[in-house]
Protein backbone atom coordinates (compact mmCIF):
# COMPACT_ATOMS: atom_id res chain seq x y z
CA UNK A 1 0.00 0.00 0.00
CA UNK A 2 1.83 3.22 -1.14
CA UNK A 3 0.84 5.98 0.68
CA UNK A 4 1.47 10.22 -0.36
CA UNK A 5 3.63 11.54 2.21
CA UNK A 6 4.50 15.57 2.52
CA UNK A 7 7.85 16.17 3.35
CA UNK A 8 8.68 19.71 4.95
CA UNK A 9 11.62 21.66 3.78
CA UNK A 10 13.46 20.75 6.31
CA UNK A 11 13.59 17.31 6.04
CA UNK A 12 13.84 17.23 2.60
CA UNK A 13 17.40 16.89 2.83
CA UNK A 14 16.64 13.19 4.20
CA UNK A 15 14.23 12.94 1.41
CA UNK A 16 16.84 13.45 -1.46
CA UNK A 17 15.28 16.81 -1.95
CA UNK A 18 11.59 15.01 -2.04
CA UNK A 19 8.65 17.20 -1.48
CA UNK A 20 6.00 14.14 -1.29
CA UNK A 21 7.62 10.57 -1.11
CA UNK A 22 5.49 7.63 -1.18
CA UNK A 23 5.55 5.05 1.71
CA UNK A 24 3.68 2.20 3.15
CA UNK A 25 1.79 0.96 7.20
CA UNK A 26 -1.02 0.25 8.38
CA UNK A 27 -0.67 3.26 10.76
CA UNK A 28 1.16 6.33 11.43
CA UNK A 29 4.16 3.80 13.31
CA UNK A 30 4.37 1.41 10.77
CA UNK A 31 4.72 4.88 8.13
CA UNK A 32 7.37 5.92 10.17
CA UNK A 33 9.33 3.18 10.18
CA UNK A 34 8.84 2.33 6.58
CA UNK A 35 10.00 5.51 5.82
CA UNK A 36 12.86 5.06 8.14
CA UNK A 37 13.97 2.21 5.74
CA UNK A 38 13.94 4.22 2.71
CA UNK A 39 15.21 7.83 4.24
CA UNK A 40 17.59 6.31 7.12
CA UNK A 41 17.84 9.47 10.08
CA UNK A 42 14.03 10.81 8.89
CA UNK A 43 12.63 8.69 11.90
CA UNK A 44 14.48 10.42 14.48
CA UNK A 45 13.72 13.83 13.82
CA UNK A 46 10.22 12.57 14.19
CA UNK A 47 9.52 10.88 16.99
CA UNK A 48 12.10 11.19 20.74
CA UNK A 49 13.95 8.51 21.88
CA UNK A 50 10.83 6.75 23.83
CA UNK A 51 8.95 6.75 20.70
CA UNK A 52 6.66 9.67 21.10
CA UNK A 53 6.07 11.41 18.73
CA UNK A 54 7.73 14.53 18.82
CA UNK A 55 6.31 18.03 20.66
CA UNK A 56 7.43 20.54 17.72
CA UNK A 57 6.63 17.81 14.79
CA UNK A 58 2.75 17.83 13.22
CA UNK A 59 1.57 14.94 11.82
CA UNK A 60 -1.86 15.06 9.26
CA UNK A 61 -3.95 12.47 7.74
CA UNK A 62 -6.35 14.24 5.87
CA UNK A 63 -6.22 17.21 7.63
CA UNK A 64 -6.63 16.16 10.76
CA UNK A 65 -3.93 16.64 13.51
CA UNK A 66 -3.27 12.96 14.68
CA UNK A 67 -2.60 13.97 18.13
CA UNK A 68 -6.14 14.26 18.00
CA UNK A 69 -7.06 10.69 16.31
CA UNK A 70 -5.04 7.96 18.01
CA UNK A 71 -1.77 9.12 17.73
CA UNK A 72 0.57 6.89 15.78
CA UNK A 73 -1.94 4.02 15.86
CA UNK A 74 -3.39 6.01 13.95
CA UNK A 75 -5.10 3.81 11.18
CA UNK A 76 -3.80 4.59 7.37
CA UNK A 77 -5.77 3.79 3.93
CA UNK A 78 -4.26 3.94 0.42
CA UNK A 79 -6.16 7.00 -0.49
CA UNK A 80 -5.19 8.83 3.16
CA UNK A 81 -3.02 11.93 2.40
CA UNK A 82 -0.29 12.19 5.34
CA UNK A 83 1.72 15.50 5.75
CA UNK A 84 4.14 16.21 8.25
CA UNK A 85 4.26 20.06 9.08
CA UNK A 86 6.78 21.57 11.70
CA UNK A 87 4.62 23.61 14.32
CA UNK A 88 4.72 27.80 13.47
CA UNK A 89 6.91 28.72 16.20
CA UNK A 90 6.16 32.33 17.06
CA UNK A 91 3.47 34.36 18.00
CA UNK B 1 31.18 46.52 26.35
CA UNK B 2 31.62 42.48 25.47
CA UNK B 3 29.09 41.01 27.28
CA UNK B 4 29.97 38.29 29.28
CA UNK B 5 26.46 37.16 31.05
CA UNK B 6 24.02 35.79 27.92
CA UNK B 7 26.33 33.16 26.37
CA UNK B 8 24.37 31.29 24.18
CA UNK B 9 21.01 29.86 22.53
CA UNK B 10 18.98 26.35 23.76
CA UNK B 11 16.51 24.37 22.37
CA UNK B 12 14.11 23.80 25.17
CA UNK B 13 13.64 20.22 24.15
CA UNK B 14 16.73 18.86 23.52
CA UNK B 15 19.26 21.12 25.19
CA UNK B 16 20.88 21.75 21.92
CA UNK B 17 22.96 25.16 21.96
CA UNK B 18 23.01 27.07 18.79
CA UNK B 19 25.23 30.41 18.55
CA UNK B 20 22.97 33.85 19.25
CA UNK B 21 21.78 34.77 15.83
CA UNK B 22 18.39 35.33 14.26
CA UNK B 23 17.17 31.83 14.87
CA UNK B 24 14.53 30.66 16.92
CA UNK B 25 14.12 27.10 16.14
CA UNK B 26 16.19 23.96 16.97
CA UNK B 27 17.17 22.10 13.59
CA UNK B 28 16.90 18.54 14.73
CA UNK B 29 13.65 18.27 16.77
CA UNK B 30 12.20 22.01 16.03
CA UNK B 31 12.00 23.11 19.47
CA UNK B 32 11.79 26.27 20.31
CA UNK B 33 14.95 28.13 21.44
CA UNK B 34 15.67 30.28 24.35
CA UNK B 35 18.36 32.61 25.52
CA UNK B 36 21.13 30.77 27.58
CA UNK B 37 22.69 32.95 30.30
CA UNK B 38 25.40 32.08 33.31
CA UNK B 39 23.76 32.11 35.75
CA UNK B 40 27.03 31.98 38.48
CA UNK B 41 27.94 35.16 36.88
CA UNK B 42 25.55 37.24 37.00
CA UNK B 43 24.95 36.37 40.84
CA UNK B 44 28.32 37.51 41.11
CA UNK B 45 27.72 41.01 39.68
CA UNK B 46 23.99 41.80 40.54
CA UNK B 47 22.75 43.24 43.83
CA UNK B 48 19.56 44.94 44.85
CA UNK B 49 21.46 47.54 45.40
CA UNK B 50 22.89 47.73 42.24
CA UNK B 51 19.87 47.81 40.23
CA UNK B 52 18.46 50.26 42.53
CA UNK B 53 20.82 52.74 41.99
CA UNK B 54 19.78 52.77 38.09
CA UNK B 55 17.28 54.62 36.41
CA UNK B 56 13.59 53.21 36.29
CA UNK B 57 12.92 51.62 33.19
CA UNK B 58 13.00 47.85 32.44
CA UNK B 59 16.87 47.70 31.87
CA UNK B 60 17.89 47.97 35.34
CA UNK B 61 17.61 44.32 35.29
CA UNK B 62 20.36 44.36 32.05
CA UNK B 63 22.48 41.40 33.35
CA UNK B 64 19.48 39.07 32.43
CA UNK B 65 18.69 40.39 29.12
CA UNK B 66 19.56 38.80 26.00
CA UNK B 67 21.72 41.68 24.46
CA UNK B 68 25.60 42.07 24.03
CA UNK B 69 26.00 45.62 24.38
CA UNK B 70 24.38 48.75 25.76
CA UNK B 71 20.21 48.70 24.71
CA UNK B 72 19.92 51.51 22.16
CA UNK B 73 16.03 50.78 21.09
CA UNK B 74 13.37 51.26 24.42
CA UNK B 75 15.89 53.06 26.51
CA UNK B 76 12.54 54.46 28.70
CA UNK B 77 10.38 51.57 28.53
CA UNK B 78 8.94 49.77 31.84
CA UNK B 79 9.12 50.45 35.39
CA UNK B 80 4.99 50.89 35.22
CA UNK B 81 2.94 51.32 38.32
CA UNK B 82 2.29 48.59 40.63
CA UNK B 83 -1.14 50.22 42.28
CA UNK B 84 -2.16 48.41 45.24
CA UNK B 85 -5.57 48.18 44.04
CA UNK B 86 -7.66 48.54 48.12
CA UNK B 87 -11.17 49.44 45.79
CA UNK B 88 -10.69 46.88 43.87
CA UNK B 89 -9.70 44.14 46.67
CA UNK B 90 -12.88 44.78 49.12
CA UNK B 91 -15.08 44.22 45.50
CA UNK B 92 -13.38 41.08 45.29
CA UNK B 93 -13.72 40.34 48.75
CA UNK B 94 -9.59 39.52 48.92
CA UNK B 95 -7.23 41.22 51.47
CA UNK B 96 -4.22 42.33 49.64
CA UNK B 97 -4.30 42.60 45.71
CA UNK B 98 -1.94 44.74 42.97
CA UNK B 99 -2.37 45.79 39.85
CA UNK B 100 0.49 45.90 37.57
CA UNK B 101 -0.23 48.72 35.62
CA UNK B 102 0.84 48.09 32.24
CA UNK B 103 -1.89 50.17 30.38
CA UNK B 104 0.85 53.28 30.78
CA UNK B 105 3.95 51.44 29.69
CA UNK B 106 6.03 53.89 27.52
CA UNK B 107 5.88 54.43 24.96
CA UNK B 108 2.64 52.72 22.94
CA UNK B 109 0.56 51.50 26.09
CA UNK B 110 0.99 47.92 26.36
CA UNK B 111 3.47 45.28 27.88
CA UNK B 112 4.30 44.71 24.15
CA UNK B 113 7.48 48.01 24.41
CA UNK B 114 9.20 45.23 27.11
CA UNK B 115 9.08 42.78 24.19
CA UNK B 116 10.31 45.12 21.03
CA UNK B 117 12.41 47.26 23.43
CA UNK B 118 15.04 44.12 23.56
CA UNK B 119 13.95 42.41 20.30
CA UNK B 120 15.34 45.83 18.38
CA UNK B 121 17.85 46.68 20.26
CA UNK B 122 18.71 42.98 19.19
CA UNK B 123 17.78 43.63 15.53
CA UNK B 124 20.41 46.08 15.68
CA UNK B 125 23.12 44.13 16.92
CA UNK B 126 22.31 41.73 14.33
CA UNK B 127 22.52 44.32 11.42
CA UNK B 128 18.86 43.86 10.52
CA UNK B 129 17.72 47.68 8.72
CA UNK B 130 14.53 46.37 8.24
CA UNK B 131 12.06 45.05 10.51
CA UNK B 132 8.77 43.36 11.07
CA UNK B 133 6.20 41.27 12.85
CA UNK B 134 3.00 39.01 13.21
CA UNK B 135 1.01 41.03 15.55
CA UNK B 136 -2.94 40.82 17.30
CA UNK B 137 -2.73 44.79 17.13
CA UNK B 138 -0.17 45.57 20.43
CA UNK B 139 2.81 44.35 18.80
CA UNK B 140 2.29 46.19 16.22
CA UNK B 141 1.86 49.63 17.62
CA UNK B 142 5.30 48.95 19.71
CA UNK B 143 7.15 47.83 16.37
CA UNK B 144 5.85 50.96 14.66
CA UNK B 145 6.72 53.70 17.34
CA UNK B 146 10.21 51.88 18.31
CA UNK B 147 11.06 51.54 14.78
CA UNK B 148 10.25 54.88 14.10
CA UNK B 149 12.41 56.03 16.94
CA UNK B 150 15.43 53.77 16.06
CA UNK B 151 15.33 55.31 12.32
CA UNK B 152 14.43 51.38 11.35
CA UNK B 153 12.15 50.41 8.44
CA UNK B 154 9.60 48.48 9.25
CA UNK B 155 6.24 46.20 8.15
CA UNK B 156 3.55 45.29 10.59
CA UNK B 157 1.67 42.45 9.73
CA UNK B 158 -2.12 42.13 11.50
CA UNK B 159 -5.41 40.22 11.12
CA UNK B 160 -7.73 43.11 9.01
CA UNK B 161 -10.52 43.52 11.20
CA UNK B 162 -8.67 44.56 14.18
CA UNK B 163 -9.97 47.64 16.51
CA UNK B 164 -10.13 51.09 14.42
CA UNK B 165 -7.06 53.00 17.24
CA UNK B 166 -4.80 49.71 17.56
CA UNK B 167 -5.23 50.13 13.25
CA UNK B 168 -4.60 53.57 13.89
CA UNK B 169 -1.52 53.17 16.42
CA UNK B 170 0.29 51.24 13.68
CA UNK B 171 -0.04 53.91 10.63
CA UNK B 172 0.37 57.19 12.35
CA UNK B 173 4.05 55.61 12.89
CA UNK B 174 4.84 55.69 9.20
CA UNK B 175 5.26 51.90 9.17
CA UNK B 176 4.27 49.52 7.02
CA UNK B 177 0.82 48.05 7.93
CA UNK B 178 -0.59 44.69 6.26
CA UNK B 179 -3.54 43.43 6.86
CA UNK B 180 -4.45 39.88 6.62
CA UNK B 181 -7.42 37.93 5.55
CA UNK B 182 -7.18 35.57 7.84
CA UNK B 183 -6.91 35.03 11.88
CA UNK B 184 -3.90 35.60 13.66
CA UNK B 185 -2.40 32.21 12.77
CA UNK B 186 -2.68 32.94 9.20
CA UNK B 187 -0.82 35.91 9.42
CA UNK B 188 2.33 34.22 11.70
CA UNK B 189 2.39 31.59 9.27
CA UNK B 190 2.86 34.20 6.45
CA UNK B 191 5.66 35.82 8.70
CA UNK B 192 7.48 32.76 8.90
CA UNK B 193 7.44 32.46 4.97
CA UNK B 194 8.36 36.44 4.79
CA UNK B 195 10.86 35.98 6.94
CA UNK B 196 12.52 33.37 5.79
CA UNK B 197 12.14 34.63 2.13
CA UNK B 198 13.13 37.76 3.13
CA UNK B 199 15.79 38.16 5.91
CA UNK B 200 14.29 40.22 7.51
CA UNK B 201 13.98 40.88 11.57
CA UNK B 202 10.67 39.43 12.59
CA UNK B 203 10.72 40.65 15.96
CA UNK B 204 8.27 37.64 16.76
CA UNK B 205 9.82 34.89 14.42
CA UNK B 206 13.73 35.14 13.96
CA UNK B 207 14.11 37.22 16.61
CA UNK B 208 11.55 35.61 19.27
CA UNK B 209 14.12 33.95 21.58
CA UNK B 210 15.05 37.57 22.11
CA UNK B 211 12.57 39.65 21.50
CA UNK B 212 10.36 36.62 24.70
CA UNK B 213 13.09 37.50 27.20
CA UNK B 214 11.26 40.75 27.11
CA UNK B 215 8.70 39.74 29.22
CA UNK B 216 10.49 38.94 32.22
CA UNK B 217 11.04 42.44 33.34
CA UNK B 218 6.82 42.72 34.02
CA UNK B 219 7.82 39.93 36.70
CA UNK B 220 11.38 41.73 37.64
CA UNK B 221 9.62 44.83 38.28
CA UNK B 222 6.58 43.19 40.38
CA UNK B 223 9.05 41.46 42.49
CA UNK B 224 10.95 44.93 43.76
CA UNK B 225 8.20 47.22 43.97
CA UNK B 226 6.74 44.55 46.39
CA UNK B 227 9.98 45.24 48.00
CA UNK B 228 12.06 42.31 46.61
CA UNK B 229 9.30 39.54 47.03
CA UNK B 230 7.36 37.69 45.10
CA UNK B 231 3.52 37.38 45.27
CA UNK B 232 1.92 34.26 46.19
CA UNK B 233 -0.72 34.87 43.34
CA UNK B 234 -0.26 35.95 39.85
CA UNK B 235 -3.09 36.42 37.08
CA UNK B 236 -1.81 37.19 33.62
CA UNK B 237 -3.24 36.93 30.27
CA UNK B 238 -2.59 34.56 27.74
CA UNK B 239 -2.25 34.97 23.72
CA UNK B 240 0.88 33.07 22.91
CA UNK B 241 1.15 31.95 26.68
CA UNK B 242 4.60 33.63 26.54
CA UNK B 243 4.31 36.48 28.86
CA UNK B 244 3.19 33.74 31.31
CA UNK B 245 5.69 31.61 30.85
CA UNK B 246 8.70 34.31 31.28
CA UNK B 247 6.69 35.91 34.51
CA UNK B 248 7.35 32.32 35.93
CA UNK B 249 11.53 32.46 34.46
CA UNK B 250 11.51 36.05 35.73
CA UNK B 251 10.61 35.22 39.20
CA UNK B 252 12.64 31.89 39.20
CA UNK B 253 15.99 33.53 38.41
CA UNK B 254 15.08 36.24 40.68
CA UNK B 255 15.37 33.34 43.65
CA UNK B 256 18.74 32.00 41.18
CA UNK B 257 20.84 35.28 41.43
CA UNK B 258 20.37 35.62 44.88
CA UNK B 259 17.81 38.87 44.08
CA UNK B 260 15.33 36.86 46.64
CA UNK B 261 14.63 34.07 49.04
CA UNK B 262 12.49 31.55 47.47
CA UNK B 263 8.98 31.09 47.97
CA UNK B 264 6.06 29.41 46.71
CA UNK B 265 4.40 31.63 43.65
CA UNK B 266 1.32 30.17 41.81
CA UNK B 267 0.58 31.32 38.28
CA UNK B 268 -2.64 31.82 36.87
CA UNK B 269 -3.59 32.18 33.18
CA UNK B 270 -6.61 34.40 31.55
CA UNK B 271 -7.93 34.24 28.36
CA UNK B 272 -10.90 34.67 26.42
CA UNK B 273 -13.62 31.73 26.45
CA UNK B 274 -13.97 32.95 22.31
CA UNK B 275 -10.55 31.55 22.26
CA UNK B 276 -9.46 29.46 24.96
CA UNK B 277 -6.84 26.75 23.77
CA UNK B 278 -4.26 27.18 26.89
CA UNK B 279 -6.97 27.45 29.31
CA UNK B 280 -9.24 24.32 28.17
CA UNK B 281 -6.22 22.50 28.28
CA UNK B 282 -5.36 22.92 31.69
CA UNK B 283 -9.47 22.86 32.93
CA UNK B 284 -9.28 19.11 30.96
CA UNK B 285 -5.97 18.26 32.74
CA UNK B 286 -3.87 17.96 29.59
CA UNK B 287 -0.58 19.64 27.96
CA UNK B 288 -1.69 18.66 24.63
CA UNK B 289 -3.13 22.08 22.83
CA UNK B 290 -6.47 21.73 20.71
CA UNK B 291 -5.84 24.86 18.06
CA UNK B 292 -9.53 26.90 17.98
CA UNK B 293 -9.34 27.60 14.31
CA UNK B 294 -11.72 30.36 14.46
CA UNK B 295 -11.10 32.71 17.30
CA UNK B 296 -14.73 34.56 18.22
CA UNK B 297 -14.27 36.98 21.19
CA UNK B 298 -13.62 40.97 21.54
CA UNK B 299 -10.57 40.30 23.09
CA UNK B 300 -8.79 39.99 19.89
CA UNK B 301 -5.38 40.80 21.52
CA UNK B 302 -5.11 37.87 22.59
CA UNK B 303 -7.40 35.65 19.52
CA UNK B 304 -4.46 33.29 19.29
CA UNK B 305 -5.96 29.89 18.00
CA UNK B 306 -2.42 28.04 18.25
CA UNK B 307 -0.78 28.97 21.01
CA UNK B 308 3.04 28.50 20.57
CA UNK B 309 4.25 28.59 23.90
CA UNK B 310 0.49 26.57 25.12
CA UNK B 311 2.66 23.62 26.11
CA UNK B 312 4.87 25.01 28.87
CA UNK B 313 2.29 28.07 29.95
CA UNK B 314 0.45 24.94 30.65
CA UNK B 315 3.01 22.75 32.65
CA UNK B 316 4.05 26.43 34.38
CA UNK B 317 0.41 26.40 35.81
CA UNK B 318 0.51 22.96 36.63
CA UNK B 319 4.22 23.27 38.33
CA UNK B 320 3.51 26.00 40.31
CA UNK B 321 0.03 24.74 41.58
CA UNK B 322 -1.32 27.57 39.32
CA UNK B 323 -4.66 27.25 37.34
CA UNK B 324 -6.43 28.85 34.50
CA UNK B 325 -9.84 29.98 33.49
CA UNK B 326 -11.52 32.01 30.88
CA UNK B 327 -13.86 35.04 30.54
CA UNK B 328 -17.03 35.44 28.14
CA UNK B 329 -17.32 38.65 26.31
CA UNK B 330 -19.98 39.93 29.17
CA UNK B 331 -17.48 39.04 31.68
CA UNK B 332 -14.99 40.97 29.84
CA UNK B 333 -17.10 44.09 29.66
CA UNK B 334 -17.88 43.76 33.69
CA UNK B 335 -14.85 43.66 34.45
CA UNK B 336 -13.28 46.37 32.51
CA UNK B 337 -16.10 48.70 34.05
CA UNK B 338 -15.43 47.44 37.56
CA UNK B 339 -11.77 48.20 36.85
CA UNK B 340 -11.99 51.43 35.75
CA UNK B 341 -15.21 52.43 38.56
CA UNK B 342 -12.96 50.45 41.73
CA UNK B 343 -8.93 52.05 40.58
CA UNK B 344 -9.59 54.30 37.85
CA UNK B 345 -8.22 52.48 34.97
CA UNK B 346 -8.88 52.02 31.97
CA UNK B 347 -7.81 48.92 30.20
CA UNK B 348 -8.63 46.95 27.11
CA UNK B 349 -10.45 43.94 26.60
CA UNK B 350 -6.99 41.75 27.98
CA UNK B 351 -6.75 43.47 30.62
CA UNK B 352 -11.03 42.63 31.40
CA UNK B 353 -9.76 39.21 30.57
CA UNK B 354 -7.43 39.33 33.16
CA UNK B 355 -9.47 40.46 35.97
CA UNK B 356 -12.69 38.60 34.78
CA UNK B 357 -10.75 35.44 35.18
CA UNK B 358 -9.21 36.84 38.68
CA UNK B 359 -12.64 37.05 40.11
CA UNK B 360 -13.87 33.48 38.60
CA UNK B 361 -10.11 32.07 40.56
CA UNK B 362 -10.97 33.83 43.71
CA UNK B 363 -14.65 32.38 43.94
CA UNK B 364 -14.07 29.10 42.90
CA UNK B 365 -11.56 29.26 45.85
CA UNK B 366 -8.42 28.12 43.57
CA UNK B 367 -7.02 31.77 44.54
CA UNK B 368 -7.62 32.41 48.49
CA UNK B 369 -8.79 35.35 49.50
CA UNK B 370 -6.08 36.29 51.99
CA UNK B 371 -3.36 35.67 50.31
CA UNK B 372 -1.15 38.71 48.36
CA UNK B 373 -2.69 38.99 44.68
CA UNK B 374 -0.92 40.68 41.49
CA UNK B 375 -3.24 41.20 38.38
CA UNK B 376 -1.39 42.16 35.31
CA UNK B 377 -2.87 44.51 33.17
CA UNK B 378 -1.16 44.49 30.04
CA UNK B 379 -2.60 47.27 27.86
CA UNK B 380 -4.95 50.41 27.61
CA UNK B 381 -8.74 51.05 27.03
CA UNK B 382 -8.44 53.79 24.32
CA UNK B 383 -7.05 50.99 21.98
CA UNK B 384 -10.16 48.95 21.87
CA UNK B 385 -12.44 51.63 22.95
CA UNK B 386 -15.61 50.26 20.97
CA UNK B 387 -15.83 47.18 22.71
CA UNK B 388 -17.41 49.41 24.71
CA UNK B 389 -20.34 50.55 22.32
CA UNK B 390 -23.52 50.56 23.87
CA UNK B 391 -22.42 49.45 27.41
CA UNK B 392 -21.94 52.99 28.96
CA UNK B 393 -24.56 55.35 29.19
CA UNK B 394 -24.01 58.30 26.27
CA UNK B 395 -23.36 61.90 28.07
CA UNK B 396 -26.30 64.19 29.51
CA UNK B 397 -26.50 66.90 27.18
CA UNK B 398 -28.08 70.27 28.68
CA UNK B 399 -28.34 74.00 27.60
CA UNK B 400 -25.83 76.20 29.19
CA UNK B 401 -28.37 76.92 31.79
CA UNK B 402 -27.91 76.45 35.65
CA UNK B 403 -31.69 75.85 35.36
CA UNK B 404 -31.21 72.74 33.11
CA UNK B 405 -28.41 71.62 35.24
CA UNK B 406 -30.36 72.17 38.76
CA UNK B 407 -33.00 69.99 37.04
CA UNK B 408 -30.52 67.16 35.73
CA UNK B 409 -28.95 66.62 38.85
CA UNK B 410 -32.01 66.49 40.89
CA UNK B 411 -32.89 63.35 38.22
C1 LIG C 1 -2.62 43.35 25.78
C2 LIG C 1 -2.01 42.00 25.67
N1 LIG C 1 -1.90 41.26 26.76
C3 LIG C 1 -1.38 40.02 26.72
C4 LIG C 1 -0.93 39.45 25.55
C5 LIG C 1 -0.42 38.04 25.60
O1 LIG C 1 0.84 37.84 25.10
P1 LIG C 1 1.52 36.41 24.93
O2 LIG C 1 1.50 36.12 23.47
O3 LIG C 1 2.91 36.65 25.45
O4 LIG C 1 0.76 35.38 25.72
C6 LIG C 1 -1.01 40.20 24.37
C7 LIG C 1 -0.53 39.64 23.10
O5 LIG C 1 -0.66 40.16 22.04
C8 LIG C 1 -1.56 41.51 24.43
O6 LIG C 1 -1.67 42.28 23.33
ZN1 LIG D 1 16.19 20.56 19.95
Amino acid sequence: MAIEVSIPTPLRGLTGNQDTVSAGGADIGALIDDLEKNYPGIKARLVDEAGNLRRFVNIYVNGEDVRFLQDKATKLSADDEVSIVPAIAGG
Amino acid sequence: MSEPFFSQLKCRECGALYPKKAIHVCEYDFGPLEADYDYGKIRAAISRGKIQSRPLTMWRYRELLPIDGEPTVGLKVGFTPLVKADRLAEALGVSELYVKNDAVNYPTLSFKDRVVAVALSRARELGFKIVACASTGNLANSVAANAAAAGLESYVLIPYDLERSKVLNSLVYGTRVIGIEGAYDQVNRLCSEIAGKHGWGFVNVNLRPYYAEGSKTMGFEIIEQLGWEIPAHTVIPMASGSLLTKINKAYREAVKVGLVSESKFGIYGAQAAGCNPIAAAQKAGTDLIRPVPKPDTIAKSLAIGTPADGYYAVNVMRNTGGAAEDATDSEIIDAIKLLAETEGIFTETAGGVTLACAQKLIVSGKIPRDERIVICITGNGLKTAEALDGHLPPPARIKPSLREFDALIAK
